[in-house]
């Protein structure tokens, strides 16, 4: 089963649903999509992804109703140096999406999506804890892997795996 | 002076009439190391705030120094009590990096573990959720169904635990002769021994009067608070990965999915009880007409050569070579690959930039989400009910750190 080639043109993309709905909404929102083994990725600019999600969820035909996960990936010493990815899920559609906002390494900080879903509390921490990234309107943005007094974020490709001696 | 202790989330009482309490991490209901920070009136739960991380081993950035096949070992710890569904979701994420098939009779294979795997976390679960509100017999009963579960995995992979059996392409090793009589064995059994654990609890008013009607999830709350798995379906969400979105050829077994709509902590025990009989019956559908031929993948630059061929064969010998030494490169891009684990949906995100080792591994814990809905059921209930909450959802604290 040869790999097919990632599609990454937004004019080939833009019938897909989900995008063709953020493209609606506001069409300079999105920054770039990507269809790559069946998964498709659209990737949001940092001030729209509250909104974003919050349109996603609350539109009647997509239903993007379930947050499955947060997570982030540093792409250090490259510039955006962040991916923020969620993951959202359609539990009555059973299809999967995932959106991605880039960040800049010298200020990880965007805004918290706990008030679209609840459950974005702990991924929102954690990625906080272990990568450094700010949640702007989390309600308790605190470590919640390591200890409290713990210096630098584990999982920044700058952390020594063994760690600091 | 240095500071002795490293600072902790601490929690101050509210209310003229609240106090706070400290449960854990060193507490036998907690399933592990779980600290939970409570604010009580009386007896009644206020609020409640978990405090994890005591378990926090850093797989996944040990995973980003690893080959791809090298992670695997890593994976079976992340939860110990279902190390082949951690294995498989590990393997289908890379599998699916790489583009590549696997062979009808690994799928059965895997298919036929996973669900023994089933088994046995749902065992542990019951034994030790009803040695929790105070039913020590169904501990004994259960555990001695989980033995015959890990001597499976032994015959299987060599270890009782820590299997390791599912490989990137296929399986470690093809299965011994006499594996498949003795699960048909456990197979025929394992009905009347549910119906065993369910004559101590499902009609006992000491089980009922602990589990009907507490820790109450509504559907609504269930799905804003990021549960999966039996938690959810125990709401009367009916969404199950294995029928809904099928992986390793789910898609070819007939099986119901039990929900129930009271979401209290019987039913999730009736769920999850439920479901014991179904993984049953998918290993005895799995037992019919197992395919026959290989068990990995026609690639040799990617799945180790027998032991034999890498004996007698110069090109065997070379791709064995590279591969240990070397890894293998895996194109770049990235893959979510969820299955269906006993506790919700286990999701694997991993990303590749090409190299033989994964830039980033990420693994969405199913209890490390399930969590989070503990506040929600504890709220206005009793600190007796805390207890049999946290047995109600299954949490492994292993998967929950990481």
């Amino acid at each position: 089963m040869p790999l097919a080639p990632a599609i990454t043109d937004l004019d080939q993309l833009k019938e897909r649903p989900a995008l063709a709905r953020l493209l609606a909404w506001n069409p300079d929102a999105v920054e770039a999509a990507k269809l790559d083994r069946d998964e498709l990725t659209i990737v949001v600019k940092r001030p729209a992804i509250r909104e974003a999600c919050a349109i996603l969820r609350d539109d009647g035909k997509l239903q993007f109703n379930f947050l499955c996960d947060i997570t982030c990936v540093d792409w250090y010493p490259n510039e955006p140096r962040f991916e923020v990815v969620y993951h959202l899920l359609s539990v009555p559609r059973q299809q999967r999406l995932r959106l991605k906002v880039r960040l800049a390494g010298d200020d990880p900080s965007l805004e918290s999506i706990t008030s679209v879903w609840p459950s974005a509390n702990f991924f929102e921490r954690e990625i906080y804890d272990l990568f450094g990234v700010r949640f702007s309107g989390h309600p308790n943005l605190r470590r919640i892997m390591m200890p409290e007094d713990w210096e630098g974020h584990p999982l920044r490709k700058d952390y020594p795996v063994e760690g600091y001696r | 002076m240095p500071q002795m202790f490293t600072p902790s989330p601490t929690l101050e009482a509210t209310g003229p009439s609240t106090m706070t309490l400290n449960m854990g991490p060193q507490h036998p209901s907690t399933h592990g190391v779980l600290r939970l920070l409570l604010e009580i009136d009386g007896e009644t739960v206020v609020r409640l705030m978990p405090d994890i991380g005591f378990l926090h081993t850093g797989i996944e950035k040990t995973c980003e120094a690893k080959f791809y096949q090298q992670a695997v070992p890593l994976t079976d710890r992340i939860d110990y009590l279902c190390p082949l569904t951690n294995n498989l979701c590990y393997v289908l994420a890379v599998e699916r990096l790489l583009g590549l098939e696997i062979p009808p009779r690994a799928q059965w294979l895997r298919v036929m573990l996973n669900e023994l795997t089933r088994i046995n976390s749902h065992l542990v679960w019951l034994g030790t959720h009803a040695l929790d509100i105070g039913a020590m017999s169904v501990f004994l009963y259960c555990f001695r169904e989980r033995e015959d579960t890990l001597r499976i995995f032994e015959m299987v992979s060599g270890q009782r635990m820590m299997t390791s059996y599912f490989r990137i392409g296929g399986l470690a090793l093809e299965p011994p002769l006499g594996m498949f009589d003795t699960v048909r064995k456990f197979v025929n059994r394992f009905p009347s021994r549910v119906d065993e654990y369910e004559n101590l609890l499902t009609a006992n008013p000491i089980w009922l009067r602990r589990t009907k009607g507490v820790a109450y999830l509504a559907p609504e709350d269930a799905i804003a608070l990021g549960a999966t798995g039996p938690t959810l379906r125990a709401s009367g969400v009916d969404i199950d990965l294995r029928r809904d979105m099928p992986y390793t050829g789910y898609e070819k077994f007939q099986f119901k999915v039990p929900i129930s709509h009271d979401g209290d902590v019987f039913a999730r025990y009736i769920v999850r009880v439920e479901e014991l009989r179904e993984s049953n019956e998918i290993v005895r559908q799995t037992l019919e007409g197992v395919p026959e031929g290989p068990i990995k993948a026609d690639a040799p630059k990617i799945v180790l050569p027998d032991r034999e061929k890498m004996k007698t064969q110069m090109e065997a010998l070379i791709y064995h070579f590279k591969i240990v030494t070397e890894g293998f490169p895996v194109p770049a891009g990235e893959v979510y690959q969820a299955v269906e684990s006993p506790r919700g949906e286990m999701g694997y995100y991993v990303v590749s930039d090409g190299s033989p080792k994964p830039y980033r591994v990420h693994v969405r814990a199913p209890s490390f989400a399930n969590l989070q809905a503990l506040e929600t059921m504890c709220k206005g209930r009793l600190i007796a009910d805390v207890v049999a909450a946290i047995g109600s959802i299954d949490i492994v604290l292993g998967e929950v750190d990481r």
